[in-house]
């Protein structure tokens, strides 16, 4: 009885108490993003995602930083010299540098970052893209000690760099985020807790006033940037959505400013938002395709993967699944990176496809051993699955059986090859071909095809050490014309796009562009 | 009334154990590593993150580190969110998906017994049959479906609230109904049958004889006992309700931990899963407990002994 009765006034009182702690409200930040997942790591040197790598791009300045268009800068360096053999960096910091905290930043920040990045217990993912210093890929894998890699700091302004080969993007590379300096002082007092907000310091255009799990990351202006004034907006909330329909609801009804990712954008709606003038495509430095296990039959013999290869009728795909107006990939490296021409690639061409399968001894699929394609449980990644396996099964008349495994497992499968086709994907981290071809290199841990040819590792080794900048991307275009016309142990399928959406008559300083960067700092409203 | 109490706590203690290895063995033994990444990771980089978190051991060897620590307190460290406890993740999604399934619950109860109640004084009437239908109604639609309607009609058709996020009063509406509303038809069918069952009872055919009103036989006397099936179906559903709904949480952008037992489980981080499973299993054995000593005090023939 007293239970009934006291129904209405529980109701009023958890309705009452639940208003109330919901209306600690903070007023809206100038810009909002709906930047994807809960970003993992906000520690330069552990990130590996493209939604923390936006983040840190915002909370720390490299020796040079991205603009709005994905050009290289000076950043925290203001000038950088190259000796004659391409092999020594010199670069010159500028003289006001601080960290959020005030303290003074210098070359030997950069050189303990770097050297952090690289020391085995710190367990970075990307440590690999510094092994281009000398001495760093003995350091990392415990040959060597600390000493031993080549990067002096002759005064507190100047960072010498020395290479083991000459390579010409060196400096766009110093952008990218495992570059990125961090403050000696805090990383050593608070260990893995000190990208909290309490104890971070960091030396970018922003710094971190907030981060609520699941929830966003709140940025604000850094007062010690050394030039301020080019920061547009003093408050950014980066939310933390994952699901598509719901980072589109929240900008459809104004509470986010921009999306910065495809991935944002629910697929089924995207042949509709063409034509709208917020929605921004542009290129993007990725690629889906499939990889062929070369190490077991029947894909050990390259008549039938190239059989496989020229059977997909990639235009469908594009026109009927993906439906972004993705480039179709006839080779692994997309279009758009300066100097590069890649290799022209194979179109589909079922009656050679049909006749390779001839001669491998299956004419008309008879007798082909029974294989499977295995992919990452996702509905895009289920229906081109399905397209592929229709079209191999037109053209070839083999059946190939489709099999999906959740993320965790997929991976362990591509790692220990156990697979005969199995769907990926490669962003570029930098705009070089290198970043894509160095892939599948003999026993690089990203191969995953157990694929293996000298010529093409030699190819890859010269245009290493190749000072010239145009005959080095030839060599790159000679190796990628073995990898995606001659061997075959993947099959490029589309180049993916990338879509901005934001209102341009609202906001500007975001562009398009291959790498994907859009920095915080030069986004702004528009002056009417 | 007190060594009931202390009894049954006592016995949640293993029961906690229990669930807690159980989960921490099923994720270890899936395949897959929680630092594997699209981008491979050098064998010598990933032992140094096993043996630095703890999982370098055999299997045994890691249950019972792993045992031990949280027998002390500590819960360990996401894998996956470097630098963050489990601790720390689940006090700050855990407040924010209590207070969001409080409001449904309470709403649930609230609306769902009075609905079942007049269905139940109204049966065989239009009225009874109507209300009935929609409790059945509130049931069957699944909440993946009835949240992007409720989206679509209350954010976009007419804009009353928003579609999305957390931090307002108004952001809490639209998911604490459509994470109450399948609730509040379980609520009112329980109710119903309750009632039901009850009113043709001798002591309710006694006071109906003795000329009580029908509001009055059905609130005073009939709902107490009638309310006993759904007391012990609230205790599960209070914890499954305050500890978040990954679908309602993913929908309206709620930064619960329910996200957590999905991401967690994709991405292997063992200590992040087994947290929230244990927190989930806590609220459940108490709730339990609630329930069945929320029975005891509406029905004096059920007795406090196990």
């Amino acid at each position: 009885m007293t239970l009934c009765r006291g129904i209405p006034g529980l109701t009023g009182l958890t309705l009452a108490l639940s208003f109330l702690s919901a209306c600690q409200t903070r007023p809206r930040a100038d810009l909002v993003i709906c930047n994807g997942a809960e970003p993992q790591t906000l520690d330069p040197a552990l990130v590996s995602g493209q939604l923390e790598g936006r983040l840190c791009s915002a909370l720390y300045e490299g020796l040079t930083r991205r603009d709005s268009r994905g050009r290289p800068v000076p950043g925290s360096a203001e000038r950088w010299e190259v000796s004659q053999d391409g092999k020594t960096y010199t670069f010159h910091l500028r003289p006001n540098l601080h960290w959020s905290n005030g303290d003074p930043l210098t070359s030997a920040d950069f050189r303990f970052s770097w050297l952090r990045a690289l020391d085995p217990k710190t367990a970075s993912p990307y440590s690999e893209i510094l092994f281009g210093i000398s001495g760093a890929k003995e350091f990392q894998s415990g040959k060597s000690k600390a000493e031993s890699v080549r990067i002096e700091t002759p005064d507190p302004l100047t960072l010498v760099v020395h290479l083991d080969h000459p390579t010409p993007y060196f400096p766009s590379l110093t952008s990218f985020t495992t570059y990125l300096p961090v403050h000696r002082a805090t990383v050593e007092k608070y260990g893995d807790r000190w990208t909290q907000p309490e104890t971070w310091v960091g030396n970018g255009t922003y710094r971190l006033m907030d981060w609520k799990i699941n929830d966003r990351v709140s940025l604000e202006k850094n007062p010690r940037y050394h030039t301020p004034d080019r920061v547009r907006l003093s408050r950014i909330d980066a939310l933390a959505v994952s699901r598509a329909s719901t980072a589109f609801n929240l900008y459809s009804s104004g509470q986010a400013d921009l999306l910065l990712d495809k991935g944002l954008i629910p697929a089924l709606i995207l042949p509709h938002l063409r034509g709208r003038p917020d929605f921004h495509p542009g290129p993007l430095l990725a690629t889906y395709f499939y990889r062929f296990n070369v190490t077991r039959p029947p894909f050990q013999d390259v008549r039938i993967r190239r059989a496989f290869a020229l059977a997909i009728d990639k235009e469908s795909i594009v026109e009927k699944i993906t439906r972004g107006n993705e480039p179709v990939a006839q080779t692994l490296t997309p279009r758009g990176i300066p100097g590069y021409r890649p290799p022209e690639g194979l179109p589909s061409d079922p009656s050679t496809a049909q006749g390779l399968l001839r001669m491998a001894g299956y004419p008309e699929g008879h007798g082909f051993p029974r294989v499977s394609l295995l992919y990452n449980k996702s509905e895009l990644n289920e229906q081109i699955a399905v397209e592929i396996q229709a079209q191999w099964k037109r053209v070839l008349g083999v059946e190939v059986e489709l099999r999906n495994q959740e993320w965790a497992t997929y991976l362990r499968s591509l790692d220990d090859l156990d697979f005969d086709i199995a769907r990926s994907s490669w962003v570029g981290d930098y705009d070089d071909p290198n970043t894509f071809l160095d892939c599948f290199v003999t026993g690089r841990g990203n191969n995953r095809t157990g694929w293996s040819d000298p010529t093409y590792d030699s190819l890859l080794n010269r245009a290493l050490s190749e000072p010239n900048l145009s005959q080095r991307l030839n060599l790159l275009a000679e190796a990628e014309s073995i990898l995606v016309t001659q061997a075959f142990p993947i099959v490029p399928i589309y180049h993916f796009v990338g879509c901005l959406m934001f209102d341009p008559d609202k906001w500007d300083g975001l562009y398009p562009n291959l790498l994907d960067e859009h920095p915080f700092s030069e986004i702004g409203r528009v002056q009417k | 009334m007190i060594s009931f109490l202390l009894r049954r706590l006592l016995s949640s203690l293993p029961v906690a154990l229990i669930v807690l290895a159980t989960c921490f063995l099923l994720v270890r033994l899936a395949p897959g590593s929680p630092f594997t990444s699209e981008r491979a990771l050098d064998p010598a980089t990933r032992q140094m993150l096993e043996s630095k978190f703890g999982l370098g051991g055999s299997l045994p060897q890691q249950l019972m580190l792993y045992l031990h620590n949280v027998l002390q307190g500590d819960l360990g460290e996401s894998l996956k969110f470097r630098g963050r406890t489990v601790v720390e993740i689940i006090q700050q999604s855990l407040p924010r998906s209590l207070l969001l399934g409080s409001i449904s619950f309470v709403l649930a109860l609230a609306v769902g017994i009075p609905l079942g109640a007049f269905a139940a004084a109204r049966q065989g009437g239009g009225t009874g049959r109507w209300l009935n239908g929609f409790a059945l109604l509130t049931l069957s639609i699944p909440t993946f479906v009835l949240a992007p309607v409720a989206v679509l009609f209350f954010s976009f058709g007419i804009p009353l609230f928003p579609p999305a996020g957390w931090g307002t009063p108004s952001q809490l509406v639209l998911p604490a109904l459509c994470l109450a509303l399948p609730f509040v038809g379980v609520c009112a069918r329980l109710t119903r049958s309750g009632l039901l069952e009850t009113i043709g009872t001798d002591f309710v055919r006694t006071a109906r004889a003795k000329g009580v009103s029908e509001p009055s036989l059905i609130f005073l006397h009939a709902l107490r006992p009638a309310l006993l099936p759904l007391v012990a179906y609230a205790g599960p559903l209070a914890a499954s309700i305050l500890t978040g709904s990954l679908v309602i949480e993913e929908i309206f952008a709620v930064p619960g931990v329910g996200q957590f037992f999905v991401s967690g489980v994709i991405n292997r981080d063992v200590f992040l899963v087994s947290g929230v499973v244990l927190i989930y299993c806590l609220l459940l054995l108490l709730f339990n407990l609630i329930a069945d000593w929320l029975a005891a005090l509406l029905d004096p023939r059920i007795r406090m002994e196990t």
